[in-house]
């Protein structure tokens, strides 16, 4: 019987994704030297998950990869290795080759072999250097003659003796000799001996216990690693000595004894050689390796969204809440039905009572179909970590990446879409905000810069900041390149925040050097266009010397927004509720006009700018007498603050965005329709818009319409 | 719609082969004028009901309607072909077309005083509109042609719903 395995591979591929960002977490809070065994079991779990999964589905690559990886981790384990920062790095980028290899894979592309073996030798001559622990590195590849042999090149022609003596205790670990002798049996000719002489007394004899060894010869095409994977499930458990058998010449061969695992990999060194890239890489570990591969990660990074389906995990109790509320809806349905069937005025308050749980449930359900989008912003954060601990071992800073809410839930799409965007802001604060260690110690700050990355629900809304205690912006060098770049005149006075602002025009950049990280001027002005897009906002505060505080605010879902419905003339528009300051009833006398035509009114000592919605969407006041009264609703948008003149409030609404675009085109002013209860359409206006359209109608002489 | 090509296809298996070439159209009237759209083109038809005004855009695009969960667009037919505006009563009719536009299918409503009939024309009979000049904007008329002694004007859904790009305001 066979099983199409393919079927399995989206799942797989999840769940290695997953236990390679877990691996990667737990390797970056892997503290050298302090070894928290529960994060090197998670590690190695990881690990083992993986090694375990693409054996079964036959990506064999991956598995002995993996298997290399997992000796490592093992040795960690048991404490047999210090924890050093080089074999931390090489497992951080093995991570990211076992991420490349799996993405490839999932694509059907080929998994590019040479980077491969490239990290594969990195990870080998780390797990046999620091196993013999007084060879330095660098010798350890000088000094190749002593240990190497072609092992592949002869295995392919002989073939192994293997002499196995397990421990007492083999049977009761679940492991059957029987097995893996099957397993030797496919891969070559083999022949078996088995040796009775420590078999007891029959008296003594404990039928859980394993007195037999065994010797056992392979012929045929198979490699040192072959066995040993095979043998790898007994490791620790059983004395395994496994020696090449040569036909042809007498060349010393390593003879490796493998009581404990650690020695169980004879180092390929040789294929080195054939390498010359590769050379580079493993003699200086620790430098070459992480820097190096920021890129490769970006560019998994990259692959990986392009990814074929999307589908996204849902925790079970979310779908018992959902499941638990249909069943309630179902029986109101019923009972609503009953009521309607034989109906006479006595069974009114039954009806209003069917109508009103009816309506509970309702809600209920669209919020727990929310939720079901809903996902921990964890999604985004974690990848942070690696991000800053590469880029700051690249720039030479000692930096803390602080985590702070990860657990907040947010829309699957917003989530989606906000990664990019963060991860220009955390680079801008690597790259510009934090200084190097030298000038921090000189300002009198500690020497490890901080970055706090913070979200948090607030209303409807979910906060994202990202604080610093770098060196802050300065305000004048913001200004005087402003004015050099001609972007603002220069007799403009600005406050801090307007001055702030000036970071996301486009051209802008205060770097002295560009790097490769950031300093090009283009980004933060895209950065604000994506949030913007979100239906977020991005504001900016900062302190030179101090530090500074980004922080972004985004709509928890962008198919339901709050908002509070206006009445302009016979018209009703919805104002998003997040741009609402605060709303003034009006009378004439307040307000002040400004050569004859633009009008303001003073706001708690502030001028704020009135935009006339009947004038600005041509809509016939309702009372043309009393022009001057109404209600005054104070919006804010990029820290511009104006007043927008309604007739009236109607009310606050939860509204369902639907596109105007669909069927119709983009209007001006309006950033979507919405349905209101009666079934008529209601515009959702766009403040920044609007502001724009009101400018432009201010600064025309003739107004076209 | 599947009814419909339904329809044409029982028809044509009807007609004899030089038949191959007819199509059907619905007819309608602004005024005393008697106009007509591909059938194809339409979804349903339906009685004007009040509309959301839009801001800012041509006079005759009157607003968008709820449409069943999607937000329609309702276009007065006879603003927009430039014939005198007449007050909308309880007969005034809305025609719920699609269109092509830009590869993406569009749904619009145009006003029209009534719907008439279902005429099957043959396409050789279809006569092109002559050149008015300035006078009239013959752009979205496909061919006159004549029914029963009364003469029908094709119109071209596609280009008759293609919005027209609103200037911004300066």
């Amino acid at each position: 019987m066979s099983i199409d395995m393919s079927q399995f591979h989206q799942v797989f591929f999840e769940e290695c994704f997953e236990g390679l960002e877990a691996m990667e977490s737990g390797l970056l809070d892997l503290n050298t030297g302090d070894i928290d065994a529960e994060v090197i079991n998670t590690i190695f779990r990881g690990a083992h998950s993986i090694k375990g999964g693409s054996g079964t589905f036959g990506f064999n690559e991956v598995a002995d990869f993996t298997h290399i990886m997992e000796t490592l981790l093992d040795q960690m384990r048991d404490g047999r290795r210090p924890v050093t920062q080089p074999a931390v790095d090489v497992l951080l980028s093995s991570v990211d080759c076992l991420r490349a290899m799996l993405t490839a894979i999932q694509s059907d592309d080929k998994v590019d072999t040479a980077t491969v073996v490239i990290y594969k030798t990195a990870l080998e001559i780390e797990l046999n250097g620091s196993a013999k622990q007084s060879i330095p590195l660098e010798s350890a590849v000088e000094e190749d003659d002593i240990e190497t042999s072609d092992n592949e090149a002869e295995a392919t022609e002989q073939g192994w003796s293997i002499a196995f003596s397990p421990y007492l205790d083999l049977l009761k670990t679940g492991n059957d000799p029987v097995r893996l002798f099957r397993e030797l049996a496919d891969l070559g000719e083999y022949t078996v001996a088995v040796n009775t002489r420590d078999i007891p007394d029959f008296d003594d004899l404990d039928p859980e216990e394993c007195n037999l060894s065994w010797t056992l010869t392979v012929l045929g095409e198979s490699t040192l690693e072959d066995i040993n994977e095979i043998f790898s499930w007994v490791e620790g458990d059983c004395e395994l000595d496994i020696q090449a058998l040569i036909k042809k010449e007498a060349k010393a061969t390593p003879s490796v004894k493998k009581d404990k695992p650690e020695s169980s990999i004879v180092p390929v060194i040789d294929s080195l050689e054939s390498l010359p890239a590769s050379l580079d890489v493993v003699q200086r570990p620790s430098n070459t390796i992480p820097s190096s591969n920021t890129d490769v990660a970006g560019e998994v990074l990259v692959e990986r969204r392009s990814g074929v389906s999307s589908s996204i995990r849902v925790d079970t109790a979310k779908i018992d809440a959902l499941i638990n509320i249909v069943g309630e809806v179902v029986i109101t349905q019923s009972m609503l039905g009953l009521v309607g069937e034989n109906f006479s005025m006595d069974q009114l308050a039954q009806l209003k009572r069917g109508l009103a749980q009816l309506e509970r449930h309702t809600r209920d359900m669209q919020q727990s179909v929310m939720n079901i989008r809903m996902l921990p912003i964890n999604f985004v954060f974690s990848r942070f970590p690696r991000l800053v601990h590469d880029i700051s071992a690249k720039l030479n800073k000692k930096i803390d990446l602080k985590l702070v809410g990860e657990s907040t839930e947010v829309d699957k799409a917003v989530v989606e879409l906000i990664n990019d965007p963060l991860v220009h802001l955390i680079r801008n604060s690597l790259d510009h905000g934090i200084e190097m260690p030298a000038d921090r110690i000189a300002a009198g700050k500690p020497e490890v810069g901080t970055i706090e990355l913070k979200a948090y629900h607030r209303g409807g809304h979910i906060v994202i900041e990202i604080i610093d205690d770098g060196r802050g912006l300065d305000k004048n060098k913001l200004i005087s390149k402003a004015i050099e770049k001609g972007l603002i005149n220069e007799n403009s006075i600005l406050n801090d925040k307007q001055a702030f602002e000036l970071i996301f025009m486009p051209g802008l950049s205060t770097a002295e050097s560009v790097t490769d990280i950031s300093g090009r001027g283009v980004g933060m002005d895209v950065v604000r266009k994506n949030i913007q897009a979100l239906g977020g906002n991005i504001e900016i505060l900062s302190e030179l010397g101090k530090g500074t505080i980004i922080s972004i605010h985004l709509p928890l879902t962008l198919a339901i927004i709050d908002g509070q419905s206006v009445a302009v003339g016979e018209e009703t528009y919805i104002v998003p509720l997040v741009s609402i300051i605060e709303s003034v009833n009006i009378t004439e006398d307040i307000i002040n006009k400004v050569a004859g035509k633009g009008e303001t009114f003073k706001l708690r000592n502030q001028y704020i700018p009135i935009i006339r919605m009947h004038e600005i969407f041509n809509v016939q006041p309702k009372d043309k007498l009393r022009t001057n009264e109404g209600v005054i609703v104070v919006v804010e948008r990029q820290g511009v603050l104006c007043g927008l003149f309604v007739d009236e409030l109607l009310g606050p609404h939860q509204v369902v965005v639907k596109s105007l675009e669909a069927n119709y085109r983009r209007i001006e002013g309006v950033s979507g329709a919405t349905i209101l209860g009666d079934g008529s359409v209601a515009l959702i206006l766009d403040v920044p818009g609007l502001v724009r359209l009101s400018s432009n109608r201010l600064s025309s002489t003739n107004p076209s319409l | 719609m599947a009814q419909q090509s339904d329809t044409k296809d029982i028809n044509k298996s009807h007609y004899h082969k030089e038949q191959d070439e007819t199509s059907q159209y619905l007819s309608f009237t602004l005024g005393n004028e008697e106009y007509g759209v591909d059938i194809l083109s339409v979804q349903e038809i339906r009685g004007w009901e009040p509309v959301s005004r839009i801001p800012n855009v041509p006079f005759y695009e009157k607003g968008v309607v709820n449409l069943r969960g999607s937000i329609v667009p309702i276009i007065d037919l006879r603003e927009k072909l430039r014939i005198k505006f007449t007050d909308y009563t309880s007969l005034t009719v809305v025609v719920v077309l699609q269109t092509i536009d830009n590869e993406k299918i569009r749904t619009m409503g145009v006003v029209v005083d009534s719907v008439s009939d279902v005429i099957t024309i043959n396409k050789a009979e279809v006569q092109n509109a002559p050149d008015f000049g300035t006078k009239v904007n013959n752009e979205f008329i496909n061919g006159l042609i004549s029914v029963d002694e009364r003469m029908v004007i094709l119109l071209n859904v596609d280009k008759l719903l293609k919005l027209e790009e609103i200037e911004p305001l300066s």
